[in-house]
């Protein structure tokens, strides 16, 4: 019997990690993530988990033991925020080369400095290029689904690569919302027990992990972490089927709101979509045939199936949580990389950046609605005002 | 070098799936030092293949004989010629500081390239 909570973003994660109940959690506490690690210790203490936690003196170390103990054989999770993530960086990589399937729960937040500790998307976004497979949550029950599901797709055999599963800090961490609590045995069961192929325990079969990798084999193990990126959507598609099944929530690589007939389209990614919902709404009333298109996975990049979701429209706005400074316009990533999908798709409607929220800096319904009419003029010009606007900054 | 393998054919993740073979990789060739016999008498004390890093002291294990260097893996390190108690009694005799390379040393560290002599 599945039960519904009033629960924080952060509780419905410790909820997920209770459930799952790894082998290893190794995690350092950091705002705004801290809740999470704080409440899943109360289950650790209670004996409601069989869990080793690992109280660690630094992320650099959480990642290294989470390392350490995925190539033992575990079943590993951690969770962190911004900075941690930052000095987690160097281990953040190996995780993903040695195909360890660890699962982290991100609780983005603004990298310093100046010191911030509210959220934006600078921080996941520093780690795209790492080989992770990353989720966004729009709220506390995706980032709660979200977990589950990520430690399916992270120990597939055709993948075998650790799972970052997002959430806004504060937002999402800190905000109580209802949210469907599936019953444990279930989750126990979608889950599964961990049958590492290779355990470094294995002393029948000894083995080795993160060997010296010259200009002879370096470049293939590269290629192979190419080849799990190219199976992943399969198996992330395979798990939400399995997962809708199972618990009656859809998931797909994105989610289209209103898009079917829309004619101009916001992108927008994790809480800030939750309000672009109520604006499409607000804007359906009068009229105005407005979607949203939400990333869910944004790694492996879903290039070709979101050109295909925003072919119809007239024009679109890529609202990004964070910049990639010094890039083509000093755009944010989310907009380069759609921007750049749907060029290399043939599709060549105006397509505009608003950057928005960084530091915590609120985003309001009037705002995003501000972003619509500027798309529906797009739309009628056939080219955008501004290729990339700093939504809400002070002049 | 055997036949490089493709990216299809080899474990993920740089894993190696064989114990031992460590052998197979012949590091002997990162060398810059080498390390050679002196002229004091080895007293085959084995302190020199107890702390080698690389395994690469050679001995008799019946006989109880220090028998040379595995040039092959040794990467030149030196730590046998640090380690020797017959080079500190042949450093503390001669009363003065001795080069690395000196002849009357059991274990000498002379450059990659230079003659023994």
């Amino acid at each position: 019997m599945s039960t519904f909570e009033a629960l924080a973003g952060n509780e419905a994660v410790a909820t997920a990690m209770r459930q799952i109940d790894p082998d290893v959690v190794a995690a350092y506490p950091i705002t705004p993530q801290t809740s999470t690690v704080q409440k899943f210790a109360d289950f650790v203490a209670d004996g409601l988990v069989t869990t080793e936690f690992v109280t660690v003196e630094s992320e650099h170390s959480a990642m290294s033991a989470c390392v350490g103990a995925s190539a033992a054989g575990a079943r590993v999770m951690t969770a962190t925020a911004a900075n941690g993530l930052a000095l987690m960086w160097e281990i953040v990589y190996i995780a993903a080369s040695s195909r360890l399937p660890i699962v982290m729960s991100l609780v983005n937040r603004a990298l310093s400095g100046p010191i911030n500790i509210h959220c934006d998307h600078s921080d996941v976004m520093g780690m795209r290029d790492a080989g992770w497979i990353i989720l966004f949550s729009e709220n506390g029950q995706e980032a709660y689904d979200n977990l589950i599901q990520a430690v399916r797709i992270a120990e597939h055999p055709d993948v075998l690569l650790p799972v970052a599963v997002c959430q806004d800090g504060f937002i999402t961490s800190h905000g109580m919302e209802r949210v469907e609590i599936y019953d444990d045995a279930d989750v126990k069961a979608f889950v599964g027990s961990y049958q590492p192929q290779w355990s470094l325990l294995d002393l029948q079969n000894p083995m080795t992990y993160g060997p010296l990798d010259f200009y002879d084999y370096y470049y293939e193990h590269k290629r192979q972490q190419v080849a799990a990126m190219e199976k992943a959507p399969e198996v992330i598609l395979a798990v939400a089927a399995a997962f809708n099944r199972q618990f009656n929530r859809d998931y797909g690589m994105f989610e289209s709101y209103r898009l079917g007939d829309a004619e101009v389209a916001v992108v927008v990614a994790n809480s800030a979509a939750g309000t672009a919902k109520v604006v499409v709404d607000q804007l359906r009333e009068e009229g105005l045939k407005v979607g949203l298109l939400k990333p869910r996975v944004f790694r492996p990049f879903p290039a070709q199936e979101m050109s295909a979701a925003l072919r119809h429209v007239k024009a679109v706005a890529v609202m990004d949580r964070a910049i990639s400074f010094g890039a083509m316009n000093n755009a944010g990533p989310l907009f380069l990389e759609i921007a750049a999908a749907l060029a290399l798709h043939g599709e060549r409607m105006p397509i505009a950046d608003y950057v928005f929220g960084l530091g915590g800096r609120d985003i309001l319904p009037g705002e995003i609605e501000s972003v619509y009419r500027d798309m529906f003029r797009a739309a009628e010009s056939g080219r955008v005002e501004q290729m990339v606007t700093y939504l809400s900054v002070r002049e | 070098m055997a036949q490089l393998k493709g990216w299809k054919e080899i474990p993920i993740g740089g894993m190696i799936l064989e114990a031992g073979n460590a052998v197979e990789y012949l590091t002997g060739g990162w060398r810059a030092f080498r390390p050679v016999r002196g002229e004091a008498a080895c007293t085959h004390c084995f302190q020199c293949w107890l702390f080698c890093p690389d395994s690469c002291i050679l001995v008799d294990a019946e006989n109880e004989k220090m028998l040379g260097f595995n040039l092959e893996h040794c990467k030149g390190c030196g730590i046998c010629a640090a380690v020797c108690p017959v080079n500190a009694q042949v450093r503390r005799k001669a009363e003065q500081e001795l080069d690395r390379d000196d002849p009357r040393l059991c274990i000498r560290i002379i450059e990659e390239g230079q003659a023994e002599e």
